[in-house]
């Protein structure tokens, strides 16, 4: 598993590296890793069908106990299944709709692979944290592949709302983890499950963990990034927004709810968003005329549906549950690339724009049928087998809610009949009855571009007519995620049962709203008005900058004297505090230890009360840089050649740098702070000073062990070979923060180089030290100047 | 352009002398006193001299590459020094040296520290340049109209 994990990554990673070179193969090389996989989870089929589980464990961080546990059993063998063959389509299904070797396209397949992998890694991932990182690259792989025509704002805004939303909602989860991993002791998936903890505790985790899959999957009310995630190329909706990442939310409700179905809040919460997540994105769906659009809201209405379907948590409807996965990734695929099809070919998804289509369009209408049909729930469909599961599982025990439950999920299974009916109806261009604008001839899709669709349709029927060559498949599915299910049993006919009631009341009432399109179009108008997630996360996102920017304004006052006030203000407040709360004794030491020292220290402060009187600033200078070199002839004194040799080096440059500072600062300092400012500068200085001196002083008196110097000095020519102790610690002993300090040192000066040219007039093209070419420069400035002087 | 002639023999006498001078800091430094701090500190004293003569050109003129170039080199050679023990399993920055007997400078201990050194002198060099070239001006005659102000 590990293995075909990095085969998704080395070839993701290969394409992205080749860039465009690879051209439309780049689907091909990509390919190979979803395909490899299928190839797999194939092989593993036979065995996982008989309860077998795929383990597989690599230590990742030992020191941390992080350990990469993958395993794969029925119902990650369904996930599997699903990413890996639709993701086969996908990049087929890619090599017709990149036609032309666009730019970016070896990126875009670089990403759909690497995303890929990282789904995979969600469903396999045995480990919460694991699951966390997989959960997050998905995000991050998604937002590059949303935005993939960055150029146009509309995308970058998509993406960065996708990203926002779910990584808003997956750091939640993080904590949700990390509290449950905290009090189940251990992070492994399938032990936490198969002993789920209890307290106040982990009801705070589940609230997390929760808000993390509502935002992925797409609930209400974190829905809004997903129809704005639509401006991606149509097979990367196809793969993302419908049978993968918006899944992996409902993949986290049904591994979690037969854990913990009896945690109070939990089934009501889950069905209750998802029931509203049905209902109104089932209504907005109705209302699109972009017909991606529409298969973008019926995508939410459909989470929606699985949320319910999961977060019953009684054993049918487990099963339910994974047959409406089942069905729901294979025709959601299916009519994304019908829609990309229409897309590609006629240029518009718009159903007042779309031309009637002429009869050699009839095989992909057929295919496309096939998957309204499924979706709407007709007959010798997967759709209908699995609706008639949810519908059987709702009926026949209805724990929360009762009948409301039912009527709100037929109510969104008429919605759903109803915009399955509009999507094949404006496909077909029956909206123009008079006089519409043919197609011209021979822009029919091809065999290979509908190939994949078609396959996925021909699914659809095949199983909608035999469906209990599934049943082996979903039993396993539904036994991973709750031991105790029975095994399933898909049937075409079950008799005049209460599900089918419902099916048939699904029908009068989708049928209904089909022909009363025009009142109830009206009626949907209203939305409009109505508050919508999109117009929340904007609102959202507005509140947060305009706070930011409050924030900003109080704590960065652009004022140096109040930064720099704070900062000693805290320096020696905090400590100043610790000597008060102890009590003070100094012990005053010998002052005097060698006559010259009375000769620097008047230097010393002469210098120090000098600079901090005079008005010229260059004095200042000066004067600061005679302190330094007091400093030094101090260390002189204490025989400290190496601490004396590196004053004396800063205070020179110092100087030097001060000199090139100073030139573009005016010559005398201003004093235009009144008496109140120069006297809190004082007090503040003053304040500094006393604090520092008995802080020298106290810290000295007070060593209780002895000086880890000693060791040092021991130490360093038998362990860093060098007599320079001062030295040996630099480079051995404590290397590893001069590492860090000339790191630091190093971001300084590209800041500081950046900064001063930031701080450049445009038109000084003479200072630029980057231009490799001068001549071109001094060219271009001279027919730049020859043109201003022409037209004078 | 009005240079001094004194000046610019002087500095150009003077330059390579201290940039000895801080070499052999930046090597001396593990038995006496020095270091590669100190070395590059000095190093950069001797680019000051260089910039008062003949301003930022004349500083640009010293090395035939781009001062960041220096700088990320001397990031590169500690970073180095300092992951290079982990790929034998030892802990990160782990001393090793080699004992050599030259044959005019006798028995030598080279530890990997001294590498590690000239990483933290390129880096001080590197930083001293790019402050020069940031805020450094070309060298013009000396002309108080045209100074910088408001």
């Amino acid at each position: 598993m590990a293995a075909l994990l990095l085969a998704h990554a080395v070839l993701g990673t290969a394409v992205l590296a080749s860039g465009g070179r690879l051209g439309r193969r780049a689907l091909l090389v990509g390919g190979l890793a979803p395909l490899a996989t299928l190839v797999w989870v194939a092989a593993r089929l036979p065995g996982v069908l008989d309860g077998e589980v795929v383990d597989e464990s690599f230590s990742w961080v030992p020191d941390l106990g992080l350990v990469v546990d993958l395993r794969l059993d029925g119902f990650a063998a369904l996930m599997t299944v699903l990413v890996a063959g639709i993701g086969v389509l996908v990049f087929a299904y890619g090599l017709s709709y990149f036609r032309t070797a666009e730019e970016g396209l070896g990126r875009l397949v670089g990403l759909l692979t690497l995303f890929a992998g990282s789904m995979l890694a969600l469903v396999w991932a045995d480990n919460l944290l694991v699951l966390y990182t997989a959960w997050e690259l998905t995000s991050i792989t998604s937002y590059f592949l949303i935005g993939n025509t960055y150029v146009e704002g509309r995308a970058r805004a998509a993406a960065l709302q996708a990203l926002l939303i779910t990584s808003f909602g997956a750091l939640a989860m993080l904590g949700g983890f990390v509290l449950l991993g905290q009090q189940a002791g251990t992070f492994e998936l399938s032990a936490l499950l198969a002993d789920p903890p209890r307290g106040h505790l982990v009801d705070a985790a589940l609230v997390l963990v929760l808000l993390g899959a509502c935002t992925k999957s797409a609930q209400y009310p974190f829905h809004s990034w997903l129809p704005g995630a639509m401006v991606a190329p149509t097979p990367v909706s196809a793969y993302l927004h419908s049978a993968t990442m918006v899944k992996a939310g409902v993949y986290l409700v049904a591994r979690f709810t037969p854990a913990f179905v009896d945690v109070g809040f939990w089934r009501p919460a889950v069905v209750t968003v998802g029931l509203l997540t049905m209902v109104a994105g089932g209504l907005r769906a109705l209302r699109q005329t972009d017909l991606k659009l529409l298969l973008a809201y019926s995508t939410v209405s459909q989470l929606g549906f699985m949320f319910v379907m999961f977060g019953m948590g009684t054993d049918d409807a487990v099963v339910a549950g994974c047959a409406l996965v089942l069905a729901h990734a294979v025709f959601k695929a299916s009519l994304f690339m019908d829609v990309g099809i229409v897309d590609h070919q006629l240029g518009t998804r718009e159903i007042s724009l779309l031309p009637r289509l002429r009869p050699e369009w009839r095989p992909f209408l057929v295919v496309m049928a096939v998957g309204a049909a499924a979706m709407a729930g007709i007959p010798f469909t997967l759709g209908f087998v699995a609706k008639e599961e949810d519908f059987a599982a709702l009926a026949d025990l209805s724990p929360f809610g009762g009948a409301a439950v039912v009527a709100l999920v037929v109510a969104g299974s008429m919605l759903t009949f109803a915009y399955s009916a509009r999507l094949v109806w404006g496909l077909t261009g029956l909206p123009h009855r008079h006089g519409a604008d043919e197609v011209d001839p021979g822009r029919q899709p091809r065999g290979s571009f509908l190939g994949p669709p078609a396959l996925l349709a021909g699914l659809l029927v095949l199983f909608g007519v035999v469906p209990w060559l599934l049943d082996g498949f979903l039993t396993t599915a539904a036994e991973a995620l709750d031991a105790t299910v029975h095994a399933v049993h898909l049937a075409v006919w079950h008799g005049f049962d209460n599900a089918f009631w419902l099916s048939v009341a699904t029908y009068a009432g989708g049928v209904l709203l089909f022909l009363l399109r025009r009142p109830v179009a009206r009626l949907l108008a209203v939305g409009r008005h109505l508050p919508s997630g999109a117009g929340g996360y904007l609102a959202a996102l507005r509140a947060l900058l305009a706070v930011s920017d409050r924030v900003t304004g109080v704590v960065q006052s652009g004022s140096l004297p109040v930064y720099a006030g704070v900062i000693l203000l805290t320096a020696v407040g905090l400590p100043a505090l610790a000597l008060l709360a102890d009590g003070v004794t100094v012990d005053l030491p010998a002052v005097v230890g060698d006559r010259a020292e009375v000769v620097i220290a008047a230097v010393l402060l002469g210098s120090a009360i000098g600079a901090s009187a005079v008005r010229r600033r260059f004095a200042a200078a000066i004067l600061l840089g005679s302190v330094g070199y007091g400093m030094a002839a101090l260390f002189v004194l204490r025989d400290a050649p190496d601490l004396a040799l590196t004053q004396a080096a800063i205070e020179t440059l110092s100087l030097v740098l001060f000199v090139l500072v100073l030139r573009r600062l005016p010559d005398r300092f201003e004093r235009a702070s009144g008496a109140l400012g120069r006297g809190l500068r004082v007090a503040i200085s003053a304040c500094v000073g006393l604090v520092v001196f008995v802080l020298a002083l106290v810290a000295a008196g007070e060593r209780l062990t002895p000086p880890v110097s000693d060791e040092m000095v021991a130490m360093a020519y038998p362990e860093g070979h060098g007599r320079n102790v001062v030295n040996v610690i630099l480079v051995d002993f404590r290397g590893f923060d001069t590492l860090g300090e000339i790191t630091v040192l190093a971001a300084a000066a590209i800041g500081a180089v950046a900064l001063a040219r930031a701080g450049r007039r445009p038109g000084e093209p003479a200072h630029d030290p980057i231009d490799e070419a001068p001549e071109r420069a001094t060219a271009s400035t001279a027919a730049l100047r020859s043109d201003t002087e022409g037209s004078r | 352009m009005r240079r001094v002639f004194g000046l610019d023999i002087a500095v150009s006498l003077l330059f390579y002398a201290v940039i000895v001078g801080s070499v052999y800091l930046l090597f001396a430094g593990h038995n006496q006193p020095g270091g590669g701090f100190v070395g590059g500190l000095v190093a950069g004293g001797a680019v000051a001299l260089r910039y008062v003569a003949g301003g930022i050109d004349e500083v640009r003129r010293i090395s035939p590459v781009k001062p960041w170039t220096i700088l990320g080199t001397g990031v590169l050679i500690a970073a180095g020094v300092a992951a290079v023990p982990m790929l034998f399993g030892d802990p990160v920055l782990d001393n090793a040296y080699v004992e050599l007997d030259l044959p005019v400078l006798g028995e030598v201990a080279v530890a990997s520290g001294t590498l590690f050194d000239i990483g933290v002198y390129l880096v001080v060099v590197g930083v001293l340049l790019m402050i020069v070239e940031a805020f450094g001006e070309r060298f013009q005659p000396v002309d108080e109209d045209s100074e910088v102000g408001p």
